[in-house]
């Protein structure tokens, strides 16, 4: 840096700290105060200090200020490789950039398929309690999410009450099974139960989304709010229907087989639900991936780009969004079978409003509208949290902290997400240049035709 | 039904051919403001229609009318294609309704904008491709599980695609974002997005705001071309007068939402009416 300018200039430039220590000097803070957040001392009426006595006069406070040097390095580093790439961007011929995506799609399909070997055999070495985690939140997360991916990331609609869908699911699950207080038409076998859930709740999409899906943005987020709390309240007090608040009078049944000569139980063990679920999992991902690169996700796309272009060139914009939402909540209602099934027993409490927002933050962690970074997003937030339950680094109650200082930086930083779709990646940026849409809910039915 | 009858259909030669587009008195008002006033217009099959007019005369207004986008208060639109008529505007006079815009495309009306409307986003093929889709029946369940009639409709459309971007000469770009794309290849980019649904009428909205005069001069030889080679009936806005004099065979002008003029374009050219309205105003 050549100090060519006047005097004042020189002056400026020369107070100027490097922003490399500023930045570092950011996160040692940041760590202090993480500390400070996280101990677990109370405070007593005599000793004022205590819980800044208990943060800072311990070697804990020595382990953040690590993490935050840790971070700091990581993050210039990343910041150098970014710029390092930009460099050979800019020399590389299109041939060589060529062989890159080319060999990025084949690592890509290499890293997947390492990602579904690691998801098989990994799980057995783990101990029952991460097992359980698995099953009971990654799993059941991962799935809800995948779900709510196609209404929130592909059709650009805000659902709020997604997880209302969760529980039609599962309790359908325990009306077909003879858990509810009423004596359901006929038994089923958990398995059985699956399409028939899915298909009612496809109803239930369709009931709500027929009304309302011609409100946009904010009021369709209150809509779907509010059809949540129609059906927990439903839930609650048709006593003689659900059980209101005691939940199902008999344990859902778990799943069984026994089908040509196959026969199977599956029991409270994790592992073999663990299996099921990926089973499933890979079902419903394998179908949205087909469908995203269909007619069906590009008119999605165009639905949530410009909904009056998307009309004026023939595309039934109210049926897609329609389709997304009811697609959605069909992913919602199978989670709710698994997750009944396998608990055995549920209650109208567990299908709080806060498991429709936790999804959906799992979903703009992860990315919008790319199907690997929901997957990574929901699975990391619901897997790390168990892990540092369970190793006492971070006292549960503080965890949904934890998730929205996460969300809150992932947002200033990177806000499409972990893993983005490309599209969607375009989308966000253009939109931030007033160029386009991001999603289908910010404009006036009638537009800008100018 | 062996012998025909007065009551079925006859070929279309036989009967008085219906315009393919009759607006009737058409009339549209926001509050106090009357955006078009009592405007007829007949677009004849396989013509090429210019409506023009100061700003803010009711063209584009009319345009949204047509498109299903605003409902008129007063007046019938009526579409007929493929020996079908079509009212654009239905219901009682109390609760009147305009069909649609998908519906409209559906039947044979394609458009493009004044601020070009690419989804910005994508490739220039798949925004040619997302128009000319819609006219199969592809579902959710055919394009998950792959079934061989979504994949018959998707070879289809990409072969179409490929054809309509070879059309407007923009194979080149096809897979280069749409938001990255200039100006003149935009309009000539939602142009064949137009053309991608098979309407039998195209509204041009201004298709050369903000090109230049060489992209001018392609603009008017691939109108033509729709016309001719497509056989698309075009109804055009546009202010540049050097473009719809050349390329109109008929104009129609607006001003303050009445129709002021209309006739073949030398002879509106030499309206005293429109040349006081209009051309005696304008800097062109």
């Amino acid at each position: 840096m050549s100090h060519v300018g006047g005097l004042p200039i020189r002056v400026r430039r020369s107070r100027k700290v490097d922003p490399r220590l500023v930045r570092l000097f950011g996160w040692l803070v940041l760590g202090a105060l993480l500390r400070l957040m996280t101990v677990t001392a109370e405070g007593t009426s005599t000793d004022h200090l205590l819980v800044i006595d208990a943060a800072f006069k311990s070697t804990a406070l020595i382990g953040w200020l690590v993490a935050g040097l840790v971070v700091w390095v990581l993050t210039e580093l990343w910041h150098a490789r970014k710029v390092g790439a930009l460099v050979t961007a800019r020399t590389t011929g299109v041939r060589q950039q060529w062989h890159a995506v080319a060999g990025r799609a084949l690592s890509r399909r290499a890293a997947l398929l390492a990602v579904v070997v690691a998801a098989i055999v990994l799980p057995q070495f783990l101990s029952e309690f991460y097992q359980r985690v698995l099953v009971d939140q990654v799993a059941v997360f991962v799935l809800l999410a995948v779900g709510l991916n196609v209404v929130v990331g592909w059709a650009g609609l805000l659902d709020l009450g997604y997880v209302a869908f969760f529980a039609i699911g599962a309790y359908t699950c325990a009306y077909f099974t003879g858990a509810l207080p009423v004596t359901p038409l006929f038994t089923l076998n958990p398995f059985v139960v699956l399409p028939v859930a899915v298909v009612v709740c496809l109803v239930a999409g369709l009931l709500l989304g027929a009304p309302t899906l011609r409100l946009r943005g904010d009021y369709l987020a209150i809509v779907t709010l509010g059809f949540h709390e129609i059906v927990q309240l439903f839930l609650v007090n048709k006593n003689n229907w659900t059980g209101g608040n005691q939940g199902v009078s008999r344990p859902v049944p778990h799943f069984t087989i026994n089908l040509l000569g196959i026969h199977y139980k599956w029991t409270l063990a994790s592992l073999p639900y663990w299996f099921l679920f990926i089973g499933m999992l890979a079902i419903v991902v394998i179908l949205f991936s087909r469908l995203e690169h269909s007619k069906v996700g590009r008119s999605w796309t165009a639905v949530r780009e410009d909904e009056v272009a998307a009309a004026a060139n023939g595309v039934p914009t109210v049926k897609y969004k329609l389709m997304a939402f009811a697609i959605g909540a069909s992913t919602s209602g199978l989670a709710g079978v698994l997750y009944a099934s396998r608990l055995g027993y549920i209650n109208p409490a567990s299908f709080p409003v806060v498991l429709s927002i936790s999804v959906l933050s799992y979903v703009i962690f992860g990315g919008m509208g790319s199907i690997i970074g929901v997957i990574a997003g929901s699975a990391l937030l619901t897997f790390l949290p168990a892990v540092f339950q369970e190793q006492n680094i971070v006292r549960q109650e503080d965890i949904p902290m934890w998730i929205g200082a996460i969300l809150v930086t992932m947002m200033l930083f990177r806000p499409q997400g972990l893993i983005p779709s490309r599209r969607r990646k375009r989308e966000l940026r253009l939109a931030s240049e007033g160029v386009a849409d991001a999603d289908a809910m910010s404009e006036a039915p009638e537009g800008r035709t100018g | 039904m062996s012998a025909p009858t007065t009551a079925t259909p006859v070929p279309q030669p036989a009967a008085p051919a219906k315009p393919l587009l009759a607006v009737r008195d058409v009339t549209l008002r926001f509050g106090g403001l009357t955006s078009l006033d009592h405007v007829d217009l007949t677009v004849d099959r396989g013509a090429i229609l210019a409506v023009i007019g100061p700003n803010g005369a009711g063209k584009t207004s009319l345009f949204n009318c047509l498109t299903g986008v605003y409902t008129p208060q007063l007046g019938t639109i009526e579409f007929t294609a493929d020996g079908t008529t079509t009212q654009l505007v239905t219901g009682s006079a109390r609760r009147r309704r305009s069909r649609k815009p998908h519906v409209v495309n559906r039947i044979g009306v394609a458009r493009t904008f004044q601020n070009i409307r690419l989804f910005a986003a994508l490739s220039a093929f798949d925004n040619v491709k997302i128009a000319a889709e819609t006219r199969h029946r592809t579902g959710p369940v055919g394009a998950m599980l792959g079934l061989p009639n979504a994949r018959a409709n998707d070879a289809k459309t990409d072969a179409l695609t490929e054809e309509l971007l070879d059309f407007v000469a923009l194979r080149s770009v096809a897979d280069e974002v749409a938001s990255s794309l200039s100006y003149g290849v935009q309009r000539r980019l939602e142009i064949a997005r137009a053309l991608a649904t098979s309407p039998s009428l195209l509204l041009l909205d201004e298709p050369a705001a903000g090109t230049n005069p060489t992209e001018k001069r392609e603009l008017e030889r691939l109108i033509r071309r729709i016309n001719t080679e497509r056989g698309v009936t075009v109804l055009l806005i546009e202010h540049d007068m050097r473009l719809v004099m050349s390329v109109a065979d008929e104009v129609t002008v607006l001003n303050f939402g009445k129709v002021i003029a209309r006739g073949r374009p030398a002879q509106v050219q030499r309206d005293p009416a429109v040349v006081e309205a209009y051309l005696g105003t304008a800097d062109e």
